[in-house]
This record gives structure tokens, C-alpha cells and sequence, in this order.
């Protein structure tokens, strides 16, 4: 309570959007002053704020560029942040994330704009000019000084799409404790005063005033001179599109994503190794690998590239916690190109007592407190059935949602699984097709944290030859 | 409505309950089933290699007649007749070469004009499960109720287009609007052996097993189905599947008719359960429904 | 025992002849195994269902002609629905009980005189008239 106390009358710690100056396009945007002390040419906007626009991000910022970051959720880090530990060198995800959040928060020349969408653009390149919507926070952050209390006293505690199957979240919240920026948002969704009238606590509790139920969205305009799209992935819908999978039915046949909340030391087990549907330590544990990847007749024709390793390193850190518990996992084929991969595909299997399975699972159900498993394995020529406590499916990955919305206002095109195309796959992988627009990370085809990192930057990079470019004809016209 | 109806051999001899109850239930529910006159055999596989038109014609002959005698419909009751005709259907609107070999042979012209449509179909799309609710006299309350769909109804996909192949729910949606309770059932699309009842007894047994003990475990008083093969070998194979273990517990069968009939206000004594192995009755006098 | 593979093998005659008649493409598929975990066969059988796709990519057709694998298939069309590269395996099944029962010294699979005037009582003759179509010399 002493901490409340002490925080009232203090200045709200962000700036306000009244003085944006003669140079800022719009008021409304509000803190693009810095984006706006350079020319347009010098200006890039990234339209995603995971590992990928984060890298982006920075890259350009330390290159004296100035960056607007436009991310659709209240904080940055995206995928990643939802991540327990990473392959193949099993770092904690939080632990090499939080330092780029951190800085791309804090860097001079980045300014972050979450919990916006980009809806249209207009210009040409190197002067584009952007529309961006502003999505209701129901919190006044210029206010909000992130102390928590309102989440709290939050009485609402439900699913969450952020933890997905692990565990609930209050109504008002933020995606981490060392979220960046560190303001909570409202899901209206669930909030007990926006769907029913009643509790109104945060409004209560806030020291400053902060919570606003009335707030409506708002559009602002942002004149840059390129743009890195980098909005990264989401999980194939398994659970309407693969009944034979439990299809959502079976509380203990959960994603990888999920068992990565599960696993994960911030998530809301805490790191402790239990089944949804009884909160007790699975034993036997199956992976389902290719589920709804490699599939061109009813799902997805495509590999999506990082399930053999999170698999792999999913089965590790289960056997860290249980060390009596059994894992098996179904796969076709293993794909462990990178560096260092096949080294930790082999060490899972020769000292953890992994046991791979060659063959795809065909139906997982329910029997009792088991799921049980129908699969094959092709190597002994046997038909193998698991008695289960807990099955996680590697689903497919897909471009995330509203990228096909994206690419329509871009200009950008998509192939027929909803990928970003490239100019060239080979020699102009980050370029767009479109001047001036460049595509970077799971948006363009699903990869690793590695290969993302590297196209962040390499898009980077791209959209700084671009705008020299654009620098240099300008001189000249001059 | 009237629709023109297939009921295909087995109805008439050994599966005549099912045929029985579904021509009075039709009655019931106010639509007509207008047996074609002549019919013959179906062929009773619709045959899987494409050089063996032969097995083709009987499936076409019936198409045709319906066509000729006016018919844009044809009901069938019996899952096997359903799928050889439907599918039968799909080579003459698809496979123009195929088609043109068959029709040339049995001297008829037939395009795939017609529609072959299931008994649950016509109840689901014509009558409306809605309306079915209204007209139940006596509801099916307390009575938990496994709805086996086997293969023929659902498989393949493309060329059926009942349900969807891996959850479909037209079956338990029609058991819902008897008033009983379809129970969750994993195995409701597995096979039950089919035709191997003649040359893999083992097969047959271990599948039917297979799949009623998992009716049972997920709490079903008893089960439904459309098709005589699926009711031959999940009934009579019980008292083999008992002596491999004793622990099994049997499990009435009834055609889908017989369930509709009863709900519709028809006695249970009425309903031809003396030639099923697993008695339906006691379990019907029991919730009060015999 | 090695087993010997070579051009004139996996462009066999036989072979050919099953993907004809059945109309599959057996390099469709990509050995993922959900055929055979999902086949309510399997205990009957020797090859696995994608084993025996797999002996027809290879050319093996000697070891195809005889397996038991084709007469326990129950047509069910299980493997089909779930193939994610849509082979149909109920057909290749269907090819290699045809080419056989065509040959002009088949052998009947199945012998009426077996059935007890019981059984026959209680068979539906869908049973018996698909039983026969699989199972007896064309």
C-alpha cells in the first residue's frame, strides 16, 4: 500500500501527445518526435514487434535510422516471448529476449507503437505514408505508470490466447512481468465491467486515474521512407481441422506452443511439469510430429522447418523435470540442418532414452484418464498403440493472422499458403517485390529464431541501400 | 414428398426390419418411399479397379430406371447400397469414357441425373431434425446411445459428402432430436471388418470387439447403425468376442429405423428384435421404453 | 538375404499393371505410415499397408503377388481418407486381389461348402455377394 501512496502525484512517466510539434504528421500519434527531427528518407517503419522487427529494429536505430516499430499486441518480443528455452543451445528464451526488448524500449531512435495495426498506405516508395490504427488499451498509458496494482485486484482470471491452454490471465494485464512497454491493456473481451457493467476494480485501485472505459481507437499517419513487414507466425488451426487429433476435446492433447507455457518458468505452472485436465506429472509423454505439415491433401503441403527441434528440445526438458517419465516421439523424417542440430537430435535420443517412432500417428482419443495413441512405426513394421497421459502435436505453422489483410494494403503478395512472397527466394529474399517494402522472418516462410534474427537484419540492411539510394537520386534530380 | 426408394436385398430377407421401420416411420414423419419396381442387386462393392466396368452396370441399370420412370432422387436405407450407387453416380457424372462403356453395354442413357440421397439425409435436409423433436411421441430420455457410422457411410469423402470423415455428427444430431444421448464414441468411424466376416473371422471379431467395447466404455446402453454387414457382424459376433473374454460385456444393436420407430410411438414388440443375438428388450424395459 | 533391386525390376510388367488398374501413383507416397496406423487389419496382415507401396516402388512384385496383406484388406478406405498425399490404397489393394483372381489357375480364397446352413441363415447377402466379389476366380 506504501508503495501506491508514494507513487500519487507523481508525473505521468510518458510523454503526452500535445507538444508533437510542426514536423509530426498527425497529433494523434503523439512521442513521434524523434522519428521526425530526421527527413523522411531517413525513416523506416517495421510492421511487427517480435525477435525478427526487433532486430530490425535496433540495427537500423544504431545506424542513426529512425524507426517506428507498429506491433498489433500491447508489448514487443512476440513468439519468442511465449518460448520456455531455445534450440539448440537450451538458453531460457526470456533470458536472450529481454535484453533486445529492453533496448529496442529504450532506444533513442525506436519509437514503439503497440497495440496498433497498420490499415493503409498511400505515397510512393521512399515516402510512404502510413495509416495506422491505434486499438483500445482501455488504459491511458500517458497516465499509467505501470505499478500493477490494477492486475493485481483483478477479480477476472481466464483463457488467455497469450498462455493458450495453460493457464488463465487476468482481464487486465501485460504479456510479462518485464513487458516492454510495461502498461497493462483491458481484453474486452472478458473484462467483467465492458461485458457486463459490474466490478469496475482496476478504475478503483488505479493511483492515477489511468483506467478508461469510454477510450475509443484513434488513426494517425506516419511518413517513412521504407517499410520491414516482419509479422512473424501462428499455430495451424489443428483443433477445428484435425478431429482425428482430439480436436480441442481432449484437455491433455495440447500444441507445442501450449507445452512451452507449460515448460516455461514465467508461465503460469511456473516451469512445473503437469497435465491440463488433472494437474498431475504426465509419465508418458507422446510427440506427434508433422501434424498438419507435409500434407498437401488435407492440411498443409509444406515442412514447417523448426518441429523436429522444438520437438527434440521439448523432450529434453520433459525428461529434465520427470526424470522417470517416458517420451515417445512420431516423426516421418528428421530435419536437422542447422548447426549444431543433428548433434542435439542425436544426444536427445542416445542419453536421454527418447525413443522416436517412425511412422505418423493417424488418431489420438480418449480412454479412461489416457489418450490413447494409434500410430506406426514403419521400422519394425508394427502398428503401435500408447496408453498416454499427455500428447503434444507439433501442428503446422502458418503465417499469422491478417497477413493476407496486410498484403492486400502493402501490395504484397502472398502464395497460396498465405507466405509473403520474395522477389527472389535466392538472391532477394528479404526484398519484397514491392520498392522500398521488405519482408522478413516467419512471415516470408517459417524458420528458426536463428535464420529470423538474420533476415531482421538483413532486411535491415536492405531498406538502408534502399533509402541511400533514394538519397542519392534525390541529390541528383537536385 | 415422395421419394423413389432402393431398399436393395438385404432388406428384404434378413435386414427387413430395417426397412420395415424406416417405410412406417416415412409414413409417420409424412414423406412417402416409393419402391422402385424390378430393382435388382447393387452388386454390393462398388469395385475399386478401374477396368472392371461389369460391376458397374447392375448400380448404373438402377440409376437409369430411376431416371426413366421420373425420378430425380433415390433413397437408400442400406450403407453398402447407399455408397455403390452414390459412387456409381460420381463415375457417370466424372469419368465420361467409363460411362460411355457402361451405358453402350446395358443399351441406356444415363448421365448422373440422378441424386442418391440416405434415409438420414432426407431426415436431416428434407424433414429437419427440428420437426423430427415435434414429432416424437415418445421421447428416448436416460437412453445413451452409440452412433456407429462404419465406412460406407462416410467413405470416401469427396464422393459421398454425408458428414465430414473424421468427427461427422449427422447421426448423433438425429439421436438428439429422439430425445436420447449420444455418447462420445472414438470408434464410431472404424471398420468393422466388412465382407472379411466371410474369409478373416478374426479380423471381423477383433474389429466388432474393438469397437463395442469401446462403446461401452464410454457409457452407451447401446448401439445404432445403418447398415446390415455393420449390424451382422457387430451382433452376432458378441457370443465369440464373450467366450476370448469374459469380461466383456455385450451390447444391443439396432438399426437407426428401429431406434426412430420406437421414438415415433411403435411398439418394441413390433420391431423384429427376436432375430438379434444381444436382446434390445430387457434394456428397453428397463428405461421404460418396452 | 540381399535383395537385389534393378530398372527392368521396378519397371515390371506386374507392377505396372497394378498401378494401371488401380490408379494410383505409388511414388505419391512418402512412406509416412498413417495408412498402417490407422488400418483395422493390420493384426492379419504381413506386409503393413504402406510396406506394401513400398515393395511396389521398389519393384518387388514376387513378394507383392503373395502377401497375405491384400485379402485381410476390408475395402474400409481408412488408409484413403487419411493419406495426406491421397493415395488410395483400398484400390492397389483391390488391383492386386484382381490380377490374381484373374489368373487362369486362381484359387478360390473363400468355400462356400465352409459356411454351416447357421451361418448362412444369419449372413446378410451383402456379405456373401462382396465376400464373393473379392474373394472367388472371375
Amino acid at each position: 500500500m506504501g508503495e501506491v501512496t508514494e507513487l500519487k502525484g507523481q508525473q505521468p512517466a510518458c510523454q503526452t501527445d500535445d507538444g508533437a510539434g510542426a514536423t509530426c504528421a498527425c497529433a494523434a500519434a503523439g512521442g513521434l518526435e524523434d522519428l521526425y527531427s530526421v527527413p523522411v528518407d531517413r525513416r523506416v517503419m517495421v510492421i511487427g514487434g517480435g525477435i525478427c522487427g526487433i532486430t530490425a529494429a535496433i540495427d537500423l536505430g544504431n545506424a542513426d535510422y529512425r524507426v517506428v516499430m507498429v506491433e498489433r499486441l500491447p508489448s514487443v518480443g512476440g513468439r519468442m516471448l511465449q518460448l520456455s528455452e531455445t534450440f539448440p543451445t537450451l538458453d531460457c528464451a526470456q533470458c536472450t529476449l529481454t535484453p533486445r526488448t529492453v533496448e529496442s524500449g529504450q532506444h533513442p531512435h525506436v519509437t514503439l507503437k503497440t497495440c496498433c495495426e497498420v490499415v493503409g498506405l498511400s505515397g510512393e516508395p521512399g515516402n510512404f505514408r502510413v495509416r495506422v490504427r491505434q486499438n483500445k488499451t482501455y488504459v491511458d498509458w500517458s497516465k499509467c505508470t505501470g505499478c500493477g496494482t490494477c492486475i493485481q485486484k483483478c477479480p477476472t482470471k481466464s483463457y488467455a490466447l497469450f498462455e493458450r491452454d495453460a493457464g488463465r490471465m487476468t482481464a487486465i494485464y501485460t504479456l510479462s512481468p518485464q513487458a516492454v512497454p510495461n502498461k497493462p491493456v483491458i481484453d474486452a473481451d472478458r473484462c467483467r465491467y465492458l461485458t457486463k457493467g459490474k466490478c469496475g476494480v482496476c478504475a478503483k485501485v488505479c493511483p492515477v486515474d489511468a483506467i478508461d472505459y469510454e477510450q475509443q481507437e484513434s488513426y494517425f499517419e506516419v511518413e517513412v521512407g521504407a517499410i520491414i513487414v516482419a509479422t512473424g507466425f501462428d499455430v495451424y488451426d489443428w483443433k477445428t481441422k484435425m478431429p482425428e487429433l482430439g480436436g480441442g476435446r481432449l484437455p491433455d492433447v495440447i500444441d507445442g506452443l501450449t507445452f512451452e507455457r507449460y515448460l516455461s518458468a514465467s508461465g503460469p505452472t511456473a516451469g512445473r511439469m503437469v497435465r491440463p485436465s488433472d494437474g498431475v506429472e504426465p509419465k508418458e509423454i507422446v510427440f506427434i510430429q508433422c501434424a498438419g505439415s507435409r500434407n498437401p491433401e488435407l492440411h498443409k503441403s509444406y515442412c514447417s522447418k523448426v518441429c523436429c527441434m522444438y520437438t527434440a528440445k521439448h523432450a529434453r526438458l520433459y525428461k529434465h523435470k520427470v526424470h522417470d517419465g517416458q517420451v515417445y516421439i512420431f516423426y516421418i523424417d528428421i530435419r536437422s540442418t542447422g548447426k549444431g542440430y543433428e548433434q542435439f537430435i542425436q544426444q536427445s535420443v542416445s542419453e536421454e532414452g527418447i525413443i522416436y517412432l517412425r511412422g505418423r500417428a493417424a488418431k489420438v482419443f480418449q480412454e479412461g484418464k489416457k489418450i490413447m495413441v494409434q500410430g506406426a512405426d514403419t521400422l519394425t513394421g508394427k502398428k503401435i498403440e500408447i496408453a498416454a497421459d499427455l500428447v503434444v502435436v507439433a501442428a503446422a505453422l502458418v503465417p499469422n493472422e491478417g497477413a493476407e489483410e496486410l498484403a492486400e494494403i502493402l501490395g504484397l503478395t502472398c502464395n497460396k499458403d498465405g507466405f509473403f512472397v520474395e522477389e527472389d527466394y535466392k538472391l532477394s529474399p528479404v526484398d519484397s517485390g514491392s520498392r522500398g517494402i521488405f519482408i522478413a522472418g516467419c512471415c516470408q516462410g517459417i524458420k528458426d529464431i536463428a535464420d529470423t534474427v538474420a533476415q531482421g537484419s538483413a532486411a535491415a540492411s536492405k531498406a538502408q541501400v534502399f533509402l541511400s539510394t533514394i538519397r542519392r537520386q534525390k541529390k541528383q534530380a537536385v | 414428398m415422395k421419394y423413389p426408394y432402393f431398399p436393395g436385398c438385404t432388406l428384404y430377407t434378413k435386414a427387413k426390419k430395417l426397412d420395415d421401420a424406416g417405410r412406417e416411420c416415412s409414413r409417420r414423419l409424412g414423406f412417402e418411399l416409393d419402391e422402385l419396381p424390378d430393382w435388382t442387386c447393387c452388386g454390393a462393392t462398388f469395385p475399386l479397379v478401374n477396368d472392371y466396368h461389369i460391376a458397374m452396370s447392375g448400380p448404373t441399370r438402377i440409376l437409369a430406371d430411376t431416371k426413366d420412370q421420373g425420378g430425380s432422387q433415390l433413397v437408400t436405407l442400406c450403407s453398402v447400397c447407399f455408397n455403390v450407387l452414390k459412387r456409381t453416380n460420381v463415375v457417370m457424372r466424372t469419368d465420361e469414357e467409363r460411362r460411355q462403356k457402361i451405358t453402350d453395354f446395358i443399351e441406356r442413357d444415363y448421365h448422373g441425373e440422378v441424386e442418391v440421397l440416405h434415409y438420414l439425409q432426407v431426415l436431416r435436409d428434407e424433414i429437419g431434425f427440428e420437426q423430427l423433436r415435434e414429432k416424437v411421441v415418445k421421447p428416448l430420455t436416460d437412453l445413451k446411445v452409440a452412433c456407429y457410422y462404419g465406412c460406407l457411410l462416410l467413405r470416401p469423402v469427396k464422393e459421398i459428402g454425408l458428414d465430414v470423415m473424421e468427427n461427422p455428427t449427422i447421426f448423433e444430431d438425429f439421436v438428439r432430436a429422439l430425445g436420447a444421448e449420444p455418447v462420445d464414441f472414438p470408434y464410431k468411424i472404424e471398420c468393422c471388418g466388412a465382407f472379411q466376416v466371410v474369409h478373416s473371422m478374426e479380423t471381423a471379431t477383433r474389429c466388432s470387439r474393438d469397437i463395442l467395447a469401446n462403446a461401452r466404455l464410454n457409457g452407451a446402453d447401446l448401439v445404432i447403425t445403418t447398415c446390415p454387414l455393420c449390424h451382422f457382424n457387430l451382433d452376432d459376433r458378441q457370443p465369440e468376442i464373450r467366450k476370448g473374454d469374459p469380461r466383456f460385456q455385450t451390447v444391443p444393436v439396432l438399426y437407426f429405423t428401429q431406434l426412430l420407430a420406437l421414438a415415433l410411438g411403435l411398439d418394441a414388440a413390433e420391431l423384429g428384435f427376436e432375430r438379434n443375438l444381444i436382446d434390445p428388450l430387457p434394456l428397453l424395459r428397463e428405461k421404460g421404453l418396452a | 538375404m540381399k535383395t537385389r533391386i534393378s530398372r527392368e525390376q521396378v519397371q515390371d510388367d506386374f507392377i505396372n499393371k497394378v498401378a494401371e488398374i488401380s490408379g494410383e501413383n505409388f511414388f505419391n507416397c512418402y512412406q509416412c505410415g498413417n495408412c498402417s496406423a490407422g488400418c483395422p487389419s493390420v493384426d492379419e496382415m504381413d506386409l503393413l499397408p504402406s510396406q506394401v507401396v513400398r515393395y511396389l516402388q521398389l519393384g518387388l512384385a514376387d513378394e507383392v503377388k503373395n502377401c497375405r496383406s491384400m485379402w485381410v484388406c476390408a475395402a474400409c478406405t481408412m488408409c484413403h481418407a487419411r493419406c495426406p498425399k491421397g493415395v488410395d490404397i483400398s484400390r492397389i489393394m483391390d488391383a492386386l486381389r484382381m490380377l490374381n483372381l484373374r489368373e487362369p489357375k486362381a484359387a478360390a480364397r473363400v468355400d462356400v461348402t465352409d459356411f454351416t446352413p447357421e451361418y448362412l441363415e444369419r449372413a446378410p447377402q451383402i456379405a456373401m455377394i462382396s465376400g464373393y466379389r473379392k474373394f472367388l476366380p472371375l
